[in-house]
């Protein structure tokens, strides 16, 4: 007999009580896994965002368009590699409660931009060619079960009116941590429409990107772009890709801190189930624990034997939870509508974090019943009454 | 030959709240290898603290305690527990075998401290628990067994390492009168045939008679 086998019979001394404590365990680590992939989710655009890539926008704001006049002048700045743009249309599709990005792009540059959002060259050509085409990505596709050729009507409201395309590609994404879920059409056809409609938004752009040749330059080339456009009526500001994204996201701020703090907050909270599993089991055993010292038992004998306990427990629960973790990951992300979280995918460090937590929870959980065995002398463990 | 413990002017006192409570009062005690001797008293006169300073569970405010030449009364912590491990067969009252554990498990528990190899561990705890006359219940857990078969198998774990000393705290206390008496015949054979010290503390005179010497103990001085 071995110490291993006495934690294993300790542990499973009380059946019920170790059972419902690794169900604690393994529930609140698919909790936090849960949450921390939501965060991560939220974060996924960031994530994504290329290195070579900068947005100039409005400096006042990014609701604020920008010259389409602007274009070459970006193209011509030293350190530029390519330059496209974009305009948010929003707009209404069948549901004003199901929002999936809706952009006007430049047909001839956005997908050498953007070389994640994979399409044919069949299907670029004709996009490029057809000025009321439209592409979208595989998830929308698979989403609203649409296929090349299928029309897609959307209801404006940014550029009011009702708005038909037909749908020329279907892009593909590079991997993962793509979002498919975008839908892309000319923005020659809104601004055609808006020379009848509303002449005064005429050339107007949201705000472009910026392929740059050398990503270590991309503090410098944002300088002299925006330089190129001061004391104009519409001043620039450019930013990476990355801080473009986080600055977004960081409208969401308070509620990303507030999931990120409830993953932890659940940590907590099982570490002091745990605790109190332990602290149980030590407490019925200080006759034994005063025995075992009798016998020759010493500090770390005692130390191994509640830890171990302690982390066996804990091991069970966070395995119990990780591996319950990925089918449920896997049926959130496909129950969930992907223009919710167009990214939901367990990431390595959700695992890692998760795992770790399991581990730190059965060693913290520990402490308190060590203290208290190696503390209680012999004579007043005999004495104990439980 | 020297006795195999000396307690020279033992005194132990206890603090309880702010008070400091005498319990043992300059003790000086010889006990020889190979003897049986009986602790008695009433409630609360100190026997068991002296014993539980003779196992070395517990340290005395002053004086000294030798064991085999072993002054045990300067041992840290580390080393009464490995002290113990290696010289001491304690026997409760209570048994106070580990309940998870079966008879053939809790003899081996002791033999888990020790260099011994698994085979080695068994041969051991067999021949332990043969003595004790339990050889057919080893795989019994103790709320299998008898209170009487539960305080032969707390015997066979005490006299499973060849302990220099065995020390009963009223071994038979909780016995009804024939378990009681095949325990104190174990003992009493752990002595003559096996030349084993025994020190138990009882309130049993019946018990006592087993003993080669008894000494009385009352309001912490021998009498």
């Amino acid at each position: 007999m071995k110490i291993l086998k006495l934690i294993l019979k300790n542990s499973l001394r009380h059946k019920l009580r170790t059972f419902l404590t690794i169900c604690g365990i393994a529930i609140a680590v698919i909790a936090f896994g849960m949450l921390r992939t939501v965060v991560t989710a939220w974060y996924a655009g960031i994530e994504a965002s290329a290195a070579d890539r900068l947005i100039t926008r409005q400096a006042v704001s990014f609701i604020f368009p920008l010259p389409y006049t602007y274009k070459d002048k970006i193209a011509n700045v030293e350190g530029v590699d390519q330059v496209t743009f974009a305009t948010w249309f929003q707009g209404v599709y069948i549901d004003k409660n199901q929002f999936f990005p809706r952009l006007a792009v430049d047909p001839e540059t956005i997908f050498d931009v953007y070389p994640e959002w994979i399409v044919t060259p069949e299907e670029k050509a004709t996009f490029q060619r057809e000025r009321n085409s439209c592409i979208i990505g595989e998830d929308i596709a698979a989403m609203y079960n649409l296929e090349v050729g299928d029309a897609m009507t959307l209801e404006g409201d940014i550029y009011p009116g009702d708005w038909q395309f037909i749908i020329r590609g279907i892009y593909k994404k590079r991997d993962q941590t793509v979002d498919g879920t975008g839908m892309f059409f000319h923005w020659d056809y809104i601004n055609e429409r808006m020379k009848v409609d509303d002449p005064i938004r005429v050339g107007e752009v949201g705000w472009y990107i910026v392929k740059i040749k050398d990503p270590n330059q991309s503090a410098e080339v944002s300088r002299r772009i925006d330089e190129l456009f001061l004391n104009s009526s519409a001043e620039t500001k450019t930013e990476t890709e990355r801080a473009f994204q986080q600055g977004f996201i960081a409208s969401f701020s308070s509620i990303i801190t507030a999931m990120n703090f409830m993953s932890f907050v659940i940590i907590g909270i099982i570490m002091l189930v745990l605790g109190n599993t332990m602290i149980m089991s030590s407490r019925e055993r200080t006759r034994e624990y005063a025995v075992m010292k009798t016998l020759g038992f010493s500090t770390p004998h005692l130390t191994s034997l509640i830890l171990g306990e302690s982390m066996f427990i804990s091991f069970l629960g966070g395995g119990l939870g990780l591996f319950l973790l990925f089918p449920l990951i896997e049926g959130f992300g496909m129950v969930v509508p992907k223009n919710w979280f167009p990214i939901f995918n367990l990431e390595e460090i959700t695992i890692v974090l998760a795992a770790s937590s399991a581990i730190l929870v059965g060693i913290v959980a520990a402490i308190f019943p060590i203290q208290k065995a190696i503390r209680t002398k012999i004579v007043d463990g005999f004495r104990f009454v439980g | 030959m020297p006795p195999l413990i000396q307690i020279q002017d033992v005194s132990k006192s206890y603090m309880r709240d702010s008070f400091e409570v005498p319990v043992l009062n300059n003790i000086n005690l010889d006990i020889e290898e190979g003897e049986f001797m009986a602790l008695m008293g009433p409630s609360g006169s100190g026997k068991t603290t002296l014993l539980n300073l003779i196992a070395g569970i517990d340290k005395p405010s002053s004086g000294k305690i030798k064991v085999s030449d072993t002054d045990i009364s300067q041992l840290s912590e580390t080393a009464l527990a490995k002290w113990r491990a290696n010289n001491i067969g304690f026997v409760f009252q209570f048994y106070n075998l580990i309940p998870v554990l079966t008879a053939y498990e809790n003899v081996e528990l002791p033999l888990l401290l020790t260099p011994l190899s698994k085979k080695e561990r068994k041969k051991q705890a067999e021949t332990a628990l043969e003595i004790v006359g339990l050889a057919d219940r080893m795989k019994h857990y103790p709320k299998q067994l008898s209170g009487g078969q539960e305080q032969r198998a707390a015997i066979a774990r005490a006299i499973v390492t060849d302990p220099l000393v065995i020390i009963g705290d009223e071994p038979t206390g909780d016995l009804d009168k024939n378990s009681a008496e095949e325990i104190l015949t174990l003992m009493e054979r752990l002595n003559k045939e096996f030349k084993k010290t025994l020190l138990i503390v009882t309130h049993d005179p019946h018990a006592a008679e087993r003993a080669n010497i008894t000494k009385h103990i009352d309001k912490g001085d021998l009498v």
